[in-house]
């Protein structure tokens, strides 16, 4: 049973991992705008610029970190805009955020032409390696799995750590929610909206880049122009799986990827050669509608999710 | 920071967003011209003079806006509704394909009863594709942002299927496109011998009936009282839900007439590369437009001019075409926030 060997192999779930890493740090980038009431759209085009940001530091000389770094900070400049016009400006989160996902991806291709013009192919960077724990890669079957990755990958284990403990165990987090379920509550606190949900757009942004910058630096070790194709869209419906939970999005995000390793294993096998591969590549798009449609009658999404606060309005 | 709505805002104000976020924009592209090593004065000479300064130039910037006048159509119909729809690419790559099925031989009739037929099939696959992610809002209210988004790939790549597989073209030595259309499936030219065919025409009949059905019909009023409030228009029994799914056909039949028209018109043939993104940049055009069906005519005729004209300026001093994209996503930007402006004043405290 070719299925079974799948599943029961060391390589399919690091590949799983591997797959889930750049949409696990999107998805809690996503996931900390819902929490505090604000709809980021511009996910795609924040990680197409995260993920060209961090390759052309590294392939200019920096450090691989440093590229990181670099990737989070442009995200958090797309991500000050989005919020400035989203937020205090109270615009439509839609028209803004497919505008930020435009402008992003525009300004990434024309500092691409910009800055390599005339190459026929990307050049490569020597990307992130992946480094063995020890012991914990030692346990049969989910230690290589888990700890044989790169450390971007544990990056994002952290981050989930970190978004986790940050919204639940924290009066920061505590704000965080309140923003995007009862905005007036926070007010009446003297705190104010507007800051918590810049904040929150600002760093969720960063973190959407970091995910782009998975794809050029641990991924693959090059730059090129459809790669991020779509996976900011999935996360926004990983966000909608995970009930814009922590935990559970990461469920979403390994379920997810366990999903797509699968279909590029059974494209090689007997029946899998005897339908167009197009219908695999499409798995992934289809499985996030289905997700957002399974998880619609469920009503755990922030209460004021997309709902502009002004002070003093009722 | 507090905003103040306007009671009475003149007209100058009512029309300046699009003027404001067209500066805006020529003035992000000057910056960026700087920063690619060329002159902004020059640059913005070439788009120019490669948008309209020839008979040539002008007829490829009318061919270049004729789909995108189909896609902002189908977005102006649909936001004015507030329905999400980010999915008129694949709504016009589904009126595409329908002409290059149909339109390969399968009828044998005469252009008088073939291409109305064409016409009316690819509306039809157009609406059925965005009715899915409407029926999925109104029923279950799935996001119908994230669900047009993600039909946009997977139509993509059923497109890409059907190219290597039931529409195949025999003789294209492996190339993944469409047989041509047969000549009686062919959109004539307007005139004979001036590179502009029907399509441009039509896409003019469309925006005319849009704004008479937005101003002067039933359905246009309950489209726009459920975009301005879905609660005030529920409670003054406008049935929403059916509204909404008009509203879905509307929209998704008029981008796929976009995209029966660019390959009975244009093209003759379907190719994985048929749209340049005319579905996203509707978004723009109908935005610039205010939303407004005569409008997106005009705003359609810019953009297209921006994309040709820039086109023509890349080809002649090395700035990158994609210094039209900037300009577009930062007209959309400046577009929302001039709305507002128009509307509100900033009042501290």
């Amino acid at each position: 049973m070719e299925l079974f060997d799948i599943l029961l192999s060391v390589s399919f779930w690091a590949a799983a991992i591997r797959i889930a890493s750049p949409l696990i740090f999107a998805t809690m980038g996503e996931l900390i705008c819902e929490r505090a009431g604000v709809l980021n759209l511009g996910i795609e085009g924040i990680m197409v610029a995260g993920a060209f940001a961090g390759w052309i530091s590294v392939w200019a000389g920096m450090p691989l970190w440093f590229g990181v770094a670099v990737a989070m900070v442009v995200g958090m400049g797309f991500g000050l805009l989005h919020s400035i016009l989203s937020v205090p400006f109270g615009l439509s989160q839609h028209v803004v955020g497919v505008g930020i996902t435009l402008l992003a991806t525009s300004v990434t291709f024309f500092t691409y032409r910009v800055a390599l013009p005339e190459v026929s192919s990307p050049p490569k960077i020597t990307a992130f390696a992946p480094v063995e724990l020890p012991i914990l890669s030692d346990i049969p079957l989910i230690g290589p799995a888990l700890f044989h990755q790169t450390p971007l990958t544990y990056a994002a284990y952290v981050c989930v750590a970190l978004t986790a403990w940050v919204l639940y165990r924290t009066p920061l987090g505590l704000a965080v929610r309140a923003a995007g379920e009862n905005p007036s509550a926070v007010a009446a606190q003297g705190l104010s909206v507007t800051a918590i949900r810049m904040g929150a757009v600002i760093v969720g942004s960063g973190f959407m880049a970091v995910g782009g910058a998975f794809l050029t630096m641990s991924a693959f070790d090059s730059f090129f122009f459809e790669m991020v194709g779509g996976r900011g869209w999935i996360c926004i419906a990983l966000v909608v799986f995970g009930a814009w939970r922590p935990g559970k999005a990461l469920f979403g995000a390994v379920l997810f990827a366990a999903f797509d390793a699968l279909q590029i294993r059974l494209q090689q096998t007997g029946i899998g050669a005897a339908i167009p591969y197009q219908l695999f590549l499409m798995m992934p798009y289809i499985l996030s509608i289905l997700a957002l449609v399974l998880m619609s009658r469920r009503a755990e999404v922030p209460a004021a999710l997309m709902v502009p606060f002004s002070k003093g309005e009722r | 920071m507090r905003l103040e709505p306007i009671t009475n805002p003149s007209v100058l104000r009512q029309s300046m967003p699009p003027i404001l976020a067209i500066l805006g924009a020529f003035a992000v592209a000057a910056l960026l011209a700087l920063i690619a090593g060329g002159d902004p004065l020059a640059v913005f000479g070439l788009i120019i003079k490669g948008a309209m300064g020839s008979k040539f130039a002008l007829l490829e910037t009318l061919n270049r806006a004729t789909p995108l006048i189909f896609t902002g159509l189908a977005v102006a119909v649909a936001f004015r509704a507030k329905l999400w729809n980010i999915g008129a690419e694949a709504q016009f790559y589904a009126g595409a394909a329908v002409t290059a099925a149909l339109g390969t031989g399968v009828i044998a009739a005469p252009s008088a009863i073939l291409l109305p037929t064409l016409a009316i099939g690819a509306a039809l696959a157009g609406a059925v594709l965005l009715l899915i992610p409407a029926i999925l809002k109104t029923r279950l209210k799935v996001d119908e942002v994230v669900t047009t988004l993600l039909f946009n790939f997977i139509f993509l790549l059923f497109i890409s299927y059907l190219l290597e597989g039931p529409l195949k073209d025999p003789m294209g030595m492996g190339w993944p496109k469409s047989a041509r259309l047969t000549p009686d499936a062919r959109l004539p030219r307007i005139v004979d011998g001036l590179r502009l065919h029907w399509g441009f025409a039509l896409a003019l009949i469309c925006a005319a009936a849009l704004w008479v059905i937005d101003r002067k019909t039933t359905l246009g009023f309950e489209m726009r009282a459920v975009g301005q409030n879905v609660e005030a228009a529920r409670f003054a029994g406008i049935p929403v839900n059916t509204v909404v799914l008009k509203t879905a056909i509307l929209s998704g039949g008029l981008a796929a007439m976009g995209g029966f028209s660019e390959v009975a018109g244009l093209k003759g043939s379907l190719t994985l590369d048929l749209s340049p993104g005319f579905g996203y940049t509707g978004i723009v055009v109908a935005m610039l437009a205010l939303l407004n069906p005569l409008g997106v005519v005009f705003a359609a005729l810019f953009v297209a001019a921006i994309f040709v004209g820039a086109d023509s300026m890349s080809r002649a001093i090395g700035v990158p075409t994609y210094l039209a994209d900037i300009m577009l996503a930062s007209a959309l930007l400046m577009m929302v926030l001039a709305i507002l402006f128009s509307k509100y004043r900033i009042r501290s405290g």
